[in-house]
């Protein structure tokens, strides 16, 4: 990349590789998602070949969203608002180049690996000890840079972004460590150090935190930069911030075992999962209020600024998606839910309405800046994508609102004999409908991320910056 | 059930329950008291304005006293 865009005192060129590398990854990721649609409407769509099959492709997609789109959309804000918030350089230009190559290394051999069937079977750990490896020494480095810049900081204090980013930094190191340990038998497979139940509550621990600080806390630590930024007004409540912070930190961790309601799990455990849950629910709304709060006054620039309604909606869907949460993490419900369609609505709740809006809206705000410019290249494309996602999303939850609860009833309704009403085939027949609206709404998000592909590439290529950056001083 | 140590009961289970419930609610009590301290107020003010403290004019003038900046690695 030129080196015309330099900015004097920040390292900007690795938070750019990271902010086009999300997009990239993004479309590819996505589209993976729209593939595995396509194949439960149309199951021939598997190709009858291994590597294409459904069971192959799933693990793909999501270490493609959550951890090349997402991870690198990560890499990209934190190393940009840590510099910005800090006012420093980050601590080393070398490690954080090695924290990108080593990155996308790691994601293009999932690309290679998981299709050849090679996997852990561990859900959002499936890469094999060698890759795991790799991946546990650029995580380190990752929180020497992000760490080592704050502590080289020229501000006093650590704005709270900054501490959302570590915590999600350090957890993971944690989790991704302590869940991966296991004993390799050969390069391309190995065994778990953990087992049984012990190894279901593990992976569980890990699963249901990957997604308190990988696809919340990190995503946080976003909201609370960009969205004051963009809406040009400090966050709401930095107290509550402060409370925010820590309570979900505290109680995140407990909250795993309702992911293994009604198993080989001892009952209290699941007891406290559920409890912890229904509790979480106080600090992720404190969080979203705080968020939304930040707008009083400038409501009227959400009808002009379409990069602001992505951060808004983000918040909203944020909320959403917390309340349903703990709803099916009480066990009566869980009953209905669990197994079905239900909870992969819930997911991409998160993952389309959260993660990937707060992630859009964030990198509309930086991209520009990154490339010496004020604003993107077209505002109305943002609008048109900020409609295409929103669709999409809706589209792509109701559908699987409906289905679940569908299959739910189906699953559970029993003749005055005692024997099943329905067989299993019926309740995927009936699931039809609900799949075809599910892959409009994906197709509905893959043109977006197009949109988006496109108007960054005109913000960074188009010439005659308005404002180009002062050259260094000698 | 008992925590025991060589058949000596230490604490029931009931209140240990009691006591962890207890120290985390005052732990949560302490940490918003912390936070709407009077004290505090100044601070957290300084703090909530860091996104605004850099733009453009700010970190270029900074930039001047800055050794970081010039440290003459290139970016890979
Ligand atoms: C207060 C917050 C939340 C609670 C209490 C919660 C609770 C739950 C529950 C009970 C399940 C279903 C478990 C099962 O039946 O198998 C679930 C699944 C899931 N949730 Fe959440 N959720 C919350 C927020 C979120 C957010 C914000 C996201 C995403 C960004 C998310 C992502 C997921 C994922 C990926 C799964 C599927 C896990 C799997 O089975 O593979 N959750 N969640
Ligand atoms: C175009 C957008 C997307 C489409 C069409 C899509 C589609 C799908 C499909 C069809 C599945 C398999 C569901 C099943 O097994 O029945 C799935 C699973 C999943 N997707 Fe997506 N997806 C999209 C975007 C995303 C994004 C952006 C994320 C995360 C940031 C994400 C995270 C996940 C997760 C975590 C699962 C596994 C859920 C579970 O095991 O409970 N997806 N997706």
């Amino acid at each position: 990349m030129s080196t015309a865009f330099e900015h004097p005192t920040y390292n900007y060129k690795v938070v750019r590789q990271f902010a086009i590398m999300t997009v990239v990854w993004g479309i590819v990721g996505m589209s993976m998602g729209l593939v595995l649609a396509g194949q439960l409407v149309w199951p021939e769509l598997n190709l009858g070949l291994p590597w294409t099959s459904f069971g192959r492709l799933r693990p793909l997609h999501t270490n493609l969203v959550i951890f090349a789109f997402g991870g690198s959309a990560l890499f990209a804000t934190s190393y940009y608002v840590v510099q910005r918030t800090c006012q420093v350089r980050l601590v080393s230009d070398r490690l954080a180049a090695f924290t990108f190559w080593g990155y996308q290394a790691v994601l293009v051999s999932a690309v290679i690996t998981l299709p050849m069937g090679l996997t852990e079977v561990k859900e959002y750990a499936e890469l094999e000890w060698p890759i795991d490896i790799v991946l546990a020494v650029v995580w380190v480095v990752y929180a020497i840079v992000f760490l080592g810049t704050i502590k080289v900081r020229r501000t006093s204090h650590i704005y709270v972004a900054n501490w959302f980013f570590a915590a999600f930094i350090l957890t993971i190191a944690v989790l991704h460590i302590v869940n991966s340990a296991a004993l390799p038998v050969t390069a391309g497979y190995s065994i778990s150090a953990y087992a049984g139940a012990v190894d279901a509550m593990v992976q569980w621990w890990y699963g249901h935190n990957a997604v308190g600080f990988f696809l919340t806390a990190g995503f946080l630590g976003m909201m609370y930069y960009f969205v004051p930024k963009q809406a040009e007004r400090p966050v709401y409540s930095y107290r509550l911030s402060i409370v925010h912070f820590w309570s979900l930190i505290m109680i995140y961790m407990w909250a795993g075992p309702h992911h293994l309601h009604y198993t080989a799990l001892p009952n209290w455990a699941q007891s406290l999962g559920m409890a912890m849950s229904i509790i979480l629910l106080a600090p992720s709304w404190g969080g979203m209020i705080n968020g939304m709060m930040t707008l009083s006054g400038a409501w009227h620039k959400l009808r002009t600024d379409p990069t602001l309604r992505f951060l808004v909606v983000a918040l909203s869907f944020y909320g959403m998606s917390t309340f349903e949460g703990p709803m099916m993490a009480v066990k009566t419900v869980n009953a209905l839910s669990h197994y079905t369609d239900w909870t992969i609505g819930h997911v991409h709740a998160g993952a389309l309405g959260w993660v990937a809006m707060i992630t859009i809206g964030s990198l509309y705000h930086m991209v520009p800046r990154l490339f010496g410019r004020t604003e993107m290249y077209s505002v109305k494309l943002i609008a048109v994508h900020f409609w295409l996602s929103t669709v999409g999303t809706v589209l792509y939850i109701a559908a699987m609102w409906v289905n679940g609860i569908l299959q739910g009833l189906m699953w559970r309704a029993i003749n005055p004999d005692g024997t099943l009403m329905y067989t299993f085939i019926e309740s995927i027949e009936a699931s039809g409908p609900g799949y075809l609206v599910r892959m409009i709404g994906g197709l509905f998000w893959v043109i977006g991320m197009w949109v988006m592909a496109a108007n960054v590439f005109m913000t960074a290529r188009r010439p005659a910056p308005r404002h180009e950056p002062m050259p260094q001083p000698a | 059930m008992n925590f025991t140590i060589m058949n000596f009961a230490i604490i029931d289970m009931g209140t240990l329950r009691g006591l962890i419930t207890g120290i985390l609610l005052s732990a949560f009590l302490g940490l918003v008291a912390w936070a709407w301290s009077k004290r505090r107020k100044a601070d957290f003010d300084e703090a909530a304005h860091l996104p605004f403290a850099d733009d453009e004019s700010v970190a270029e003038g900074a930039n001047e006293t800055q050794s970081r900046s010039n440290r003459g690695e290139s970016n890979l």
